[in-house]
């Protein structure tokens, strides 16, 4: 399989007036052809703005790449021209937003909604859009297109108009798709279908998805791999199997336990107590330190060493050092709490 | 659409109705009378000028005999112009009305959009203030003293324009830009501020990530959805056009329907009032039915008549 995205030590801020956000520190992930990555994490962990930035729609002048790189096809996003994002933008990298009921313009038809990106990028004639339209209604399981295409969104269900948010992001034929919370404003069942749909669509396409979301359902349904992030960084990283059976990370661990779980009833879900810290002054250490209920002396001082148990698993805890068993640097917190 | 606007026109009448009324009823209700000032004590001549225009007969009687002559679209002959009839003076004043009116619209929207746009793309920049900066003064400052300080600065002092009357393209810029500068303001701010909240709107990212080039996000994405409450206020804004119409033309001296109207009302010229005003409402009450239209071309969520299976 092709690596076709590359994401290495991307730093995104914000300036405001209350001071600067650091709202993704260091991220890298890579991402194959035909491949599903997901991003978890609670809400502010800056998994959208990883997103965001590599579309290039972080909302200037507030918010820059401060440093990294995002290597896609063999070129940096991070530093191309507007002009060549565009050409990008809806070409090769899609994009699917969280709420379908106000993704859609109101007052253009499906129709031309789903072909202004194709008419724009590539030249076809108004037929030949309406055709690919027409496809691509027919692929995401819109009955009737044909009728379809002349209609508003406000007259297609939730779902549906995720559908069509889906047709629109795909018509073009991207190699990368990000999903941004794509089922998140949507009701169970409709969630289930829309993932069903990404599942065929990879499986037709071979297009790579980022899919983005804080819900571990639809991670264990749809994802192949998982990076775990929280307060700007990727903490655990590894396969789905790898990150759900044998979760290294404390954080990703209370993230596991704060789900219900079938195979064991009547068991209290444990919350992870606290809250992130502040972006305006990340610490120094592990930023989960403060929550962690192993947390350690050290981990307040110094951002932990990488923790690889596979080729493809990694976890950034200082947990798994051999060196934490040393009396001098273990326990100190335990015992001074 | 078809039941709607038969609907509509049936209201359209009804309104006028009830305007014509309330005029019949105001102009019956101030004391005195057309030959008031008339220099004749001849009492005959008077009574006979009375019978002539159907002044001695009860209010009631009048009443009908007015409704008869808005009915018939023929307002009679004028009382203190005794040369033409309402209906000329009509005709004579409204292409000119019309025109500076039309005009003036057109450069307030224009305007104002384009003011409006470049405002909210530039949010807080220098271009954001100084169009800013004109629609507080243009709200601020009233048409007849815009209009003044034009004549005196432009036409007076430096000479570039024409003081006053309505005859070439020259002569029409003074006016319009003093009758289309109040408009213009509150459009620019409207679109301004409703420009700022939609390009904040998930679609506006959605066009983006599609890789439209930024002119069609901002006109074909943007300003679409932005225009809507611009539209809401055209029909206040034309009230507030006609009604400037007044003041400017009496200023400049132009020679169109508003200045048959205000000496109409000071000379007591009863016929050229009903006829003036049952025109101006006749008139705005269907550029309002305009206004309602557009509004369903602009946003396909508005309805203007029951769908079959809804």
């Amino acid at each position: 399989m092709k690596k076709i995205l590359e994401v290495n030590d991307l730093h995104v801020t914000f300036s405001t007036y209350g001071g600067e956000i650091k709202a993704v520190r260091g991220v890298d992930f890579d991402l194959h052809e035909g491949e599903t990555l997901a991003i978890v994490g609670e809400s502010g962990c800056g998994k959208s703005v990883t997103a965001n930035s590599i579309m290039r729609l972080i909302p200037s002048p507030a918010g820059k790449i401060a440093n990294g790189e995002i290597i896609f096809k063999g070129n940096d996003l991070a530093k191309e021209s507007d002009k060549n994002m565009r050409k990008i933008r809806g070409v090769d990298i899609s994009m699917i937003f969280q709420d379908p009921m106000t993704a859609l313009n109101p007052t253009l038809t499906i129709g031309n909604q789903l072909t202004e990106g194709l008419r724009q990028h590539k030249k076809v004639s108004r037929k030949e859009a309406e055709q690919k339209a027409l496809e691509m209604l027919d692929l995401v399981g819109i009955p009737n297109p044909k009728e379809r295409l002349k209609q508003y969104p406000h007259q297609f269900s939730g779902g549906m108009r995720q559908r069509i948010v889906i047709a629109i992001a795909l018509i073009c034929e991207p190699d990368l798709l990000i999903a941004d919370e794509p089922t998140t404003a949507l009701d169970v069942t409709i969630q289930a279908q829309i993932l069903e749909l990404f599942e065929t669509i990879q499986e037709e396409t071979n297009v790579a998805i980022i899919l983005i979301t804080h819900d571990l359902g639809v991670v264990a349904k749809a994802a192949d791999r998982i990076a775990v992030m929280y307060a700007g960084k990727i903490v655990e990283s590894g396969t789905k199997y790898e990150v759900f059976y044998q979760p290294k990370h404390p954080y990703t661990q209370g993230l596991l336990n704060s789900i219900p779980r079938l195979d064991q009833k009547g068991e209290r879900l444990e919350p992870i107590d606290g809250t992130p810290p502040d972006l305006f002054s990340p610490p120094v250490g592990c930023p989960f330190t403060a929550r962690c209920p192993h947390a350690m002396f050290v981990c307040e001082k110094v951002y932990p060493l990488r923790h690889e148990p596979s080729e493809t698993h990694y976890a950034d805890c200082w947990l798994y050092d051999e060196r934490v068993h040393t009396p001098n640097l273990t326990n100190k917190k335990e015992e001074t709490t | 659409m078809i039941r709607y606007i038969l609907k509509r026109f049936f209201m359209m009448i009804l309104t006028i109705w009830i305007i014509a009324t309330l005029t019949f009823v105001l102009m019956n209700a101030i004391p005195g009378s057309p030959f008031n000032e008339e220099r004749t004590s001849n009492e005959a001549v008077q009574e006979n000028l009375e019978r002539h225009f159907n002044l001695d007969e009860p209010p009631i009687v009048q009443y009908f005999i007015y409704l008869k002559s808005i009915a018939t679209l023929d307002f009679g002959p004028s009382i203190k112009k005794p040369n033409d009839t309402v209906n000329d003076l009509l005709a004579r004043g409204f292409p000119i009305s019309a025109e500076l009116g039309i005009i003036a619209i057109l450069v307030a929207l224009v305007s104002g959009i384009i003011l409006g746009v470049l405002a909210a793309l530039r949010h807080n920049g220098i271009i954001d203030y100084l169009a800013m900066m004109i629609a507080v003064l243009g709200i601020s400052i009233p048409n007849f003293v815009l209009a003044t300080l034009l004549i005196q600065q432009l036409a007076v002092n430096a000479g570039f324009f024409p003081v006053a009357t309505w005859q070439s393209p020259m002569h029409m810029i003074l006016p319009t830009l003093a009758l289309a500068t109040g408009p213009m303001a509150i459009i620019a701010r409207l679109t301004r501020s409703s420009m700022l909240e939609v390009l904040t709107q998930d679609y506006i990212k959605m066009a983006r990530a599609k890789g439209l080039a930024p002119y069609k996000v901002v006109i074909k994405h943007a300003l679409k959805n932005a225009l809507m409450p611009v539209v809401t206020i055209m029909g206040t804004l034309l009230a507030g056009i006609l009604t400037g119409t007044f003041v400017i033309e009496k200023i400049f001296a132009i020679p169109g329907m508003g200045k048959y109207f205000v000496e109409s009302i000071n000379q007591r010229d009863y016929p050229v009032i009903m006829g003036t005003t049952v025109f101006y409402s006749a008139f705005l009450v269907f550029a309002l039915f305009l206004v309602d239209i557009a509004y369903g071309l602009l946003d396909p969520r508005i309805k203007l008549h029951k769908e079959e299976g809804n």
